[in-house]
């Protein structure tokens, strides 16, 4: 597939938008009229043609311009990529991964010739023409876990497995939905998820990470989580929460159509072969009300949801400003039909 | 499949390493390599095995991969010691198994892997529990990671890899042979180890329970001690099962496991370590007509004593009849 | 404040000796020194004690050095503030074996910070006893410009690094030894509650 990369920006003047073709694509993640937190973990196996899910990692028309965004944000911070010591063979392994699986998808646009430990990636949108030994950083200009993430889509976590629990080792992190990296690191699957409400009590993590304990190599799962975010930023991390904050207070009955944002998560979840440790991606989708509510479907449904949204569940997602604004304007967009079964628009 | 990617292999290489243990090389037929693994990785061997009366009977064993195959490749290598009074799986390989033989390999899975924040990693093993200690001790040297192995057998002749260790290793392995007298002096191995060293055991049960035992005495705290618990799954009486949901029954036969019993009904139940360590067969029971003997390291006692769920891979019932949620 | 469930939220217990422990490391601060008394007071394991005791020093706790040098442990040292008994904890530790178990206790910060200190030097967390003893201060990371503030003792708290006002969550880091500080203000900018205290 060829795909035409946008130049758009996700900070200052904010040019992002999505196309019909990628409006389509969009993982919407309600299939019926109201939220809770589950263990929503399914096999991660290819979904249909255009959509989220038909490649194992998605690329999309953002590509270009959330990778400029990214060497933004860590040009600013650092330490939104880390890992400690014991995590290099996790980034080969992550290497490994990404570098396959996109070369195998997107041969328009990647390839990979491995000659044993001899490897030689290109990256035409990036324009990287890159040789160097399999297992030797010193022939990369970044750790493994850097150079590859610094040119594929989506946040990523590296989970060490150790003690029954799974712990966040590594990562390149810079379009959080509000934590951080540099404070999460070296915590495990209960600590990390700590802030979160009445998913501990649900039973939620515990069944989670049980699952994933015995997650197989060869076998990936996903889920899809959510959120809202106002104007189509990407970097929406602590660190820099006292500059983009203030942009909730900004949500007026006028601007909901084109300044709020939902914001899906399509995570995903691999065994990695030679560290034994587990790659979690989080590849996030923004769209703007104005387009989500061409699929009339979803208009419905997502109106619905936001009205009935468990109140913990909006304090923690950080929706308090602007969730009764953008309801009221949801409204008009909701006839009061029934919404039929699943995720995908009618 | 519930064991997960399954990959066709052909017997390449069968070679007796000491003359109680075979080294298998399997290699993959149908054209990609199989993948790169962790040490203390296992792989289930799905085996379909002569009966007495001339038919076949299907057996699944879980087997450690050597440390010769860790880069993945065309093929994987496993050892297998003959024991006569297991249900038959090594004896098979052993005395039935030739080259060019087809059989059917899970994907690795690791349920003993290394401690991957430790300083320092010290490495015992008793008999063919050599097989994930040797692959540890070879990820350890390529990395360059400080260890110490330790190695028991009864006799010079019964200690797979012997040799070969010792040449790979030199002053950081030792070798201890019963028959000679020597002992593993665990108490003076474990009282000079610096702050942030694990342990790591793999052999017979009570070996493994008499080390951790005297690791705990000398003020080890647990989460730096570890064992490869794998049990050999035992036959037993004969019982009968029936799966509520499915409405199948069938009868578990004395060298049958649960497992295997209701995998020949053709209900794919979920497994992956088919030794009691991992969980992932956890069955609910309806109701047991009988003693439940759980056999398994996963449930705890309180769940053991409830009799809710089952392990279905190693543990049984003495009775008439056990009926699964399933 | 009410006490927190969070999961992140480090629990303390009471000092116990383990009996089968090669070496005893006591790390305390303040009263934490008594807690290290009431549980370590005519033990047998007081021979396999070594002491690092920080006193507090604008207070009163010649009586808490007394009392521990009436316990007659292996050995006693007093450091004059944190830095210094941090110093001598890595120093201990650099050459302690596998049977040591260390024993914290003090303020919230301070076992925070010790705690922190010897996950680094390869202490397992299981081998670390805690008990909370003194203030309920924490030791705080602010998000924004990563500085460290030392004895917070409520929410919000004003960052000395960077000037924001904080909101100390209950969410903590044992690597760093810390609660999260978040801006309150952020979304209001002047709008700030007023402080409340943490409680024990
Ligand atoms: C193992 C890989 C995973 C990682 C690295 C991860 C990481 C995170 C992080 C960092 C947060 C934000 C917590 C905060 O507010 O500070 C979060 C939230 C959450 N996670 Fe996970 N998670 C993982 C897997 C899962 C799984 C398997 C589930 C399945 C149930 C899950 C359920 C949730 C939920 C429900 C939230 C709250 C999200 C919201 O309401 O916006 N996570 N996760
Ligand atoms: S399959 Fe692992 S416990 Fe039964």
């Amino acid at each position: 597939m060829t795909l035409s990369f946008h130049a758009e920006t996700f900070r200052d003047d904010y040019t992002f938008a999505n196309s019909p073709a990628a409006i389509r694509a969009f993982p919407f993640p309600f299939d019926r009229d109201a939220y809770m937190y589950t263990v929503n973990i399914e096999q991660h196996v290819p979904g249909p043609v255009q959509s989220a899910t038909e490649f194992p990692i998605h690329i999309d028309e953002h590509y270009v311009a959330e990778m400029r965004d990214r060497a933004i944000t860590l040009a600013e911070d650092p330490l939104r990529c880390q890992s400690l010591p014991h995590m290099m063979t996790a980034e080969w392994d992550l290497l490994e991964l990404l570098m396959t699986s996109m070369a195998t998808h997107y041969p328009a646009h990647f390839t990979l010739s491995r000659d044993g430990d001899r490897w030689h990636w290109i990256n035409r949108p990036m324009d990287v023409d890159q040789t160097f030994t399999f297992g030797d950083v010193s022939t990369l200009p970044q750790g493994p876990m850097e150079y590859v993430t610094r040119q594929c889509q989506g946040d990523f976590c590296l989970l060490d497995q150790r003690e029954d629990n799974l712990w966040m080792d590594a990562g390149m992190v810079t379009s959080q939905a509000d934590w951080s990296l540099d404070f999460d690191l070296g915590m495990n699957f209960m600590e990390w998820h700590a802030p979160v409400p009445l998913a501990h009590d649900l039973g939620v993590f515990e069944r989670a990470l049980k699952f994933l304990l015995n997650l197989q190599h060869g076998c990936p799962v996903r889920r899809l989580n959510w959120t809202m975010t106002i104007n189509p930023r990407l970097d929406t991390s602590p660190e820099n929460y006292h500059r983009w904050g203030i942009d909730k207070a900004s949500v007026t009955p006028e601007n909901v159509g084109d300044k709020v944002h939902l914001r899906v998560e399509l995570q995903a979840l691999w065994r990695l072969p030679r560290s034994n440790a587990i790659v979690f991606s989080i590849r996030g989708y923004l769209i703007k009300m104005d387009e989500l509510v061409t699929q009339k479907k979803w208009a419905r449904r997502f109106h619905r949801v936001l009205a009935s949204l468990p109140q913990p569940i909006a304090d923690y997602k950080g929706l308090g400003r602007f969730r009764d604004t953008t309801v009221a304007w949801l409204s008009r967009h909701d006839d009061g039909l029934p919404t039929s079964p699943g995720f995908a628009p009618d | 499949m519930s064991g997960g990617v399954q990959f066709p292999v052909r017997v390449a290489e069968i070679e007796a390493v000491s003359p109680a243990v075979k080294r298998l090389r399997l290699e993959r037929h149908d054209g990609p390599s199989l993948p790169p693994y962790s040490a203390g990785s296992h792989t289930v061997l799905t085996l379909e095995a002569r009966t007495l009366e001339g038919g076949t009977r299907r057996i699944r064993n879980a087997y450690s991969l050597l440390g010769t195959t860790l880069g993945g490749g065309p093929a994987y290598e496993i050892a297998v010691l003959r024991s006569p009074q297991s249900r038959g799986g090594s004896v098979f390989i052993h005395d039935q198994l030739a080259i060019g033989a087809t059989l059917s390999m899970s994907a690795p899975v690791n349920l003993f892997p290394l401690h991957r924040t430790a300083r320092r990693h010290v490495l015992v093993a008793g008999g063919i529990g050599i097989t994930p200690i040797a692959a540890m001790a070879r990820e350890l040297a390529a990395a360059g990671q400080p260890f110490e192995l330790h190695y028991a057998m009864r006799d010079e002749a019964s200690g797979a890899f012997a040799a070969e260790l010792a040449a790979l290793y030199g002053p950081a392995m030792r070798l201890y042979v019963s028959q000679r007298q020597e002992r593993i002096a665990v108490r003076d191995i474990l009282a000079h180890q610096p702050v942030g060293t694990h342990l790591y055991v793999c052999g017979p049960e009570r070996m493994i329970d008499g080390i951790l035992g005297d690791a705990r005495i000398a003020g080890w705290p647990d989460s730096a001690l570890h064992a490869e618990r794998f049990l050999a799954p035992e036959g037993g009486e004969p019982f009968a099962v029936k799966l509520a949901r499915s409405g199948i029954a069938t009868l578990v036969g004395e060298h049958q496991t649960l497992l295997e019993a209701i995998e020949a009904a053709g209900v794919d139940a979920p497994y992956l370590c088919r030794g009691g360590a991992c969980g992932q067969c956890e069955t609910p029971i309806v109701s047991a007509d009988g003693t439940l003997l759980h056999a398994d390291h996963f449930l705890t006692d309180d769940q053991k004593a409830c009799g809710k769920t089952i392990m279905t891979c190693v543990s049984r019932l003495r009775g008439r009849e056990l009926v699964l949620d399933l | 404040m009410k006490p927190s469930t969070i999961k992140s939220r480090p629990l303390y217990g009471t000092l116990a000796p383990v009996p089968q422990a090669t070496q005893h490391i006591a790390i305390v601060e303040g009263e934490g020194a008594l807690a290290l008394a009431d549980a370590f007071a005519g033990h047998e394991a007081l021979r396999r004690t070594i002491i690092l005791f920080s006193p507090i020093a604008h207070r009163a706790d010649h009586d808490q050095t007394a009392v521990l040098t009436s316990l007659s442990c292996e050995a006693l040292h007093l450091a004059s503030n944190v830095q210094e008994l941090l110093g001598t904890l890595v120093t201990i530790l650099s050459t302690a074996t596998m049977g040591t178990r260390l024993y914290v206790s003090g303020s919230e910060d301070f076992i925070g910070r010790v705690t922190s200190e010897a996950l680094r030097q390869g202490i397992e967390m299981d081998a670390i006893q805690t008990e909370h003893r003194g203030a309920p201060t924490r030791r705080v990371q602010c998000v924004h410009c990563k500085g460290f503030i030392d004895g917070v003792s409520a929410s919000p708290a004003l960052c000395p690094h960077c000037g924001l006002h904080l909101l100390v969550r209950d969410h903590y880091s044992r690597r760093l030894g810390a609660f999260m500080g978040v801006s309150i203000d952020a979304e209001s900018p002047g709008d700030l509650p007023p402080p409340e205290a943490f409680g024990a």
